[in-house]
């Protein structure tokens, strides 16, 4: 089936559009795949992205080239959680390796994997500016960061439960999207 | 102690328009409006402010070279695509205080002249981009953004703009292309983007932290401000401090403060973790030099090294560093330098954009050496050749990536080259289970690693 | 009209001309490579660094100094700079780098590479690249993928040189292939499967200066070396109807566009010339194409 933005978002596109100049439409490329990838599964299909460069008029090939090359966008469907754990520099300095050898422990993955109830996947990532609070995630649109053993087994079990994180909420009616599925505040 | 940029900070309410406001926000603009913008400018340059994002350039002559006389639009692009590993004081500031950088923003393109600006967040910090669109969205509610800006004839639209994960995109003409919808490749230069920036017309780009300064530096002069500091550093600078610290966080200092009150003050760092000996510090975020401690406390000439400009790059290369971006990283003496290098060099071998040769092949050809050594399949050779890599690459690349990516790898040989010896004459030893296996650095002590046991 | 000091050889330039093109004024031979620049394709250059020059002297209007070594392909000449590109030391060294870092990961397959005998890159490591290798790791490899059935793609042979997209940028009606992922796993490609089809594809593989894109109607058919370039012309509405047919006898074996003395094609020709009219009764034969002496192809003596 052919990918289709909600009426609510092909409203959010048109603010997002007017934020551009008339005509510099693919200045929001970015931003736009995005509210695909949030809204399309949690990865960018090549039909999503065909779609999306049917909506800026580019050519296919334009928005294959750029998703290609930023981290965030999901070229593989992901578990509904994606844990982005930073093993950079100061990361590291603070024990990042154990942490994440023992998250994928814990969830019984190796990274990039998805998990047999498909809830999760594990990332590496590179500094996520957050090195004084090393070592740290990030799960959807926020950081969780000083992590420890206990933490992890208290995050899993919970998400695992459907339970909310204890994560200060966002600030609402943004058309500004990390595109994951599983929104850990929301 | 001086606080211009943090200002309020303890105060959550700062982060709203009315809380920002009874700290005394705003007040720049009503002056701005009232000045020619070329006198704002003059007063940035009086000020000696320096560029925060790293190369410590001078803001008024970075806004002197924009082209003024070109009929196009002009654009202001904040950078703020914080990456580099050890710096994270823009997203504090952004996240704490998001009004300080909009009402530098809208100062800043009254002197420039801009009537539409952007903020680059990086992609990963969408919350940081949402509190921001908040303020913005307050900001245009106040009348301090649109049309007629306090009744003036200045109009200014900003745009927060999100990434998508991409370090380089912390380059500034990388950034332009990203912003333009494009692959974050770093544009090769001459034109520089004062003339032929955003869409092909004359731009400023500059970091969170430089921009958030021009509010004071307009409500109190340049003077004021170049009072701040010590010679051609002046002001305040906002430093990231991690790695084996007691009190990792962001701190505002007056340029001019002594390393070593930096670490061990308990009003910054409060010295290293479980009283441990200081190894090593990378001063700048990790593109700079790495330093042992006793480079980093005093001068080769045995001078105290202040955080300053200067005094950091006393030395040049040989035996000084650089202030960078403020990204502080201190490692105590369970610290596997090789390993440290290795990770860092992996690092900027998957940022590497892949535009041009030498960075595109040498950084993964850097890393896979350092690999090699770190993991006990290293020779004697394997050094010097990793040296020599990093010179191929250095000074020859379209941006300074390859430079970034050069010398954190020299300068930890440079100082440590007795370290990487060690890993090459001991394999047994660097193979053991918890080096590789567990291979958390705090482990480390556990195994003869470091100089002194070799 | 600016004048420009080459290794101590002067030169008067139009404005706006670059270091390299005014090196290439003075001698074709002695100017800096170039492997990824092209002058017919706007927007090229500057990422191979091969070209890299030192400045030692701008001119007296702008004397900013240019510290590090800078692309001779986008660095536009000013009156008065003086230049080092053969006779600097410190050029000769950063080029011999470059050439070692482009070879790590290219799989050295010469032997069973159609590119062979024409390829830039050969010629460049030839002239500037070291007997071995301190590569010592494996080398990077992509699965295979098809372009269709005009273009084979080696992505391995690859140095991403950027021109075979600016190429289709500019000559066809529409890019479909572009440099996908990041870095050193960067790779040129369609993303998904399709073929590279459109009047003008086939320049694609004259303007890659390795064996990454070659003809697949020649794929096998004859090392170059053993065929004759002829020049050749023909009515054609669509291109230029300027070519180079490579005979065996009479046989036309392959299709290409004239080069000229630094190896650009500058005339780019269809797909009809180069594809649809593989015998001489298409073509009106000139004479035999010149080439430079010191390639391969020359050593057959088939001009005389």
């Amino acid at each position: 089936m052919n990918p289709t933005f909600s009426e609510s978002t092909l409203s959010n596109i048109n603010r997002l559009l007017s934020r551009y100049p008339a005509d510099k439409r693919k200045s929001a490329l970015l931003p736009l795949l995005h509210m695909a990838q949030a809204e399309f599964g949690g990865y960018l299909s090549p039909e999503t992205m065909d779609y999306v460069a049917q909506l800026l008029t580019l050519r296919p090939i334009e928005v294959y080239e750029v998703a290609s090359f930023y981290t965030m966008f999901h070229k593989q469907p992901t578990g509904k959680y994606v844990l982005e754990v930073c093993r950079t520099g100061p990361c590291a300095l603070n024990g990042a390796e154990s942490i994440i050898d023992y998250i994928t422990r814990k969830i019984g993955v190796t990274i990039n994997e998805i998990s047999s109830d498909g809830l999760f996947t594990v990332k590496e990532v590179e500094c996520l500016a957050s090195c004084g609070t090393a070592p740290m995630m990030q799960l959807g649109e926020r950081y969780i960061e000083n992590l420890t053993e206990q933490k992890i087994d208290d995050i899993i079990d919970r998400l695992k439960h459907g339970e909310r994180l204890d994560i200060e909420p966002n600030p609402e009616n943004s058309i500004l999207f990390r595109s994951c599925q599983g929104q850990s505040n929301g | 102690m001086v606080k211009l940029l943090l200002d309020g900070i303890e105060d959550p309410s700062i982060r709203y328009l009315n809380g920002y406001r009874a700290h005394g926000g705003y007040q720049s603009i009503e002056k701005a409006i009232t000045m020619s913008p070329l006198d704002i400018v003059e007063e940035v340059k009086k000020s000696g402010l320096r560029g925060r994002g790293g190369a410590g350039f001078s803001t008024g002559m970075k806004w002197s070279f924009l082209d003024r006389k070109s009929d196009k639009p002009r654009y202001l692009v904040c950078n703020a695509d914080e990456s580099e590993p050890g710096t994270f004081k823009d997203r504090y500031l952004m996240e704490k205080i998001p009004h300080r950088l909009i009402e530098g923003m809208i100062v800043s393109s009254y002197a420039l002249g801009v009537r539409h600006a952007f903020i680059y967040v990086r992609g990963e910090l969408i919350w940081v981009a949402k509190h921001l669109e908040h303020a913005v969205g307050e900001a245009y509610s106040a009348g301090y953004l649109g049309n007629h800006i306090l009744g003036s004839n200045f109009s200014l639209d900003l745009t927060i703009h999100v990434g998508a994960g991409a370090y380089i995109c912390g380059e500034e003409s990388a950034l332009l292309e990203s912003l333009e919808g494009k692959r974050g490749y770093p544009r090769i230069k001459p034109p520089f983007p004062a003339v032929s920036g955003l869409y092909g017309c004359p731009t400023v780009i500059n970091n969170v932290e430089s921009i958030a300064a021009v509010p004071w530096i307009v409500t109190h002069g340049g003077d004021a401000y170049s009072k701040i500091g010590v010679d051609k550093s002046t002001g305040t600078k906002l430093i990231s401090a991690s790695g084996h610290i007691n009190r990792p966080g962001v701190y505002e200092i007056e340029l001019g403060l002594p390393v070593e009150e930096f670490i061990y003050s308990e009003s910054y760092c409060g010295g290293i973790k479980n009283g441990r000996a200081l190894k090593a510090v990378i001063a700048g975020g990790s593109s700079v030099p790495i330093l042992p401690a006793e480079l980093i406390l005093k001068t080769a000439s045995g001078q105290p090294r202040l955080m300053t400009y200067e005094s950091l790059n006393d030395g040049g290369f040989t035996s000084g560093t650089m202030l960078g971006s403020g990204g502080f990283i201190v490692m105590d003496d369970t610290t596997c330098i090789v390993r440290n290098t290795w990770n860092l060099a992996r690092f900027y071998h998957h940022e590497s954009c892949g535009q041009c040769s030498p960075c595109r092949e040498g950084t993964g050809w850097m890393e896979k050496i350092l690999h090699r050594i770190e993991h006990g399949h290293g020779t004697q050779a394997d050094i010097d050749l990793l040296v020599d890599v990093s010179k191929k690459i250095e000074g020859n690349t379209i941006c300074a990536l390859g430079d970034a990516a050069a010398w954190p790898v020299a300068s930890a040989v440079r100082h440590f080259r007795h370290e990487f010896e060690f890993h090459v004459r001991h394999p047994d030893q660097v193979t053991a289970p918890n080096h590789v296996a567990n291979a958390a650095a705090y482990k480390y002590e556990e195994i003869t690693h470091a100089k002194n046991n070799d | 009209m600016p004048k420009i000091t080459i290794d101590s050889i002067e030169v008067e330039v139009v404005q706006g001309t670059t270091i390299m093109d005014a090196a290439r004024q003075i001698d074709p031979h002695t100017a800096p490579p170039a492997m990824c620049y092209h002058s017919g394709l706007n927007g090229s250059g500057g990422k191979c660094r091969t070209c890299l020059v030192k400045v030692v002297q701008t001119s007296e209007t702008n004397p900013r100094p240019m510290p590090k070594l800078v692309p001779a392909c986008r660095t536009l000449v000013e009156d008065g700079m003086k230049v080092e590109n053969n006779s600097s030391p410190e050029v000769i060294s950063a080029r011999k780098g470059i050439v070692e870092l482009l070879l790590i990961n290219h799989p050295l397959d010469c032997p069973v590479c159609d590119q062979a005998g024409e390829c830039d890159l050969q010629n460049l490591t030839f002239q500037h690249g070291a007997e071995t290798t301190r590569y010592t790791e494996d080398r990077r490899r992509y699965p295979t993928k098809s372009l269709g059935n005009l273009i084979q793609l080696h992505m391995n042979r690859c140095i991403l040189c950027f021109r075979c997209v600016y190429a289709a940028d500019q000559l066809t009606d529409g890019r479909d292939h572009g440099v996908l992922n990041r870095g050193d796993a960067s790779e040129i490609g369609t993303y998904i499967e399709k073929s590279i089809d459109n009047d003008f594809s086939g320049n694609l593989i004259d303007v890659c200066p390795v064996g990454a894109l070659t003809d697949k109607t020649f794929r096998f058919k004859s090392r170059v070396w053993f065929t004759k370039p002829v020049y050749a012309h023909r009515q054609c509405e669509t291109c230029c109807g300027k070519g180079v047919l490579w005979l065996k006898g009479h046989e036309v074996l392959r299709i290409t566009g004239r080069r000229n003395a630094v190896g650009e094609v500058t005339e780019f020709i269809c797909n009809t010339c180069r594809f649809e009219s593989k015998s001489l009764h298409h073509w009106e034969v000139e004479g035999p194409a010149p080439i430079d002496q010191r390639s391969v192809i020359s050593q057959n003596h088939y001009t005389s």
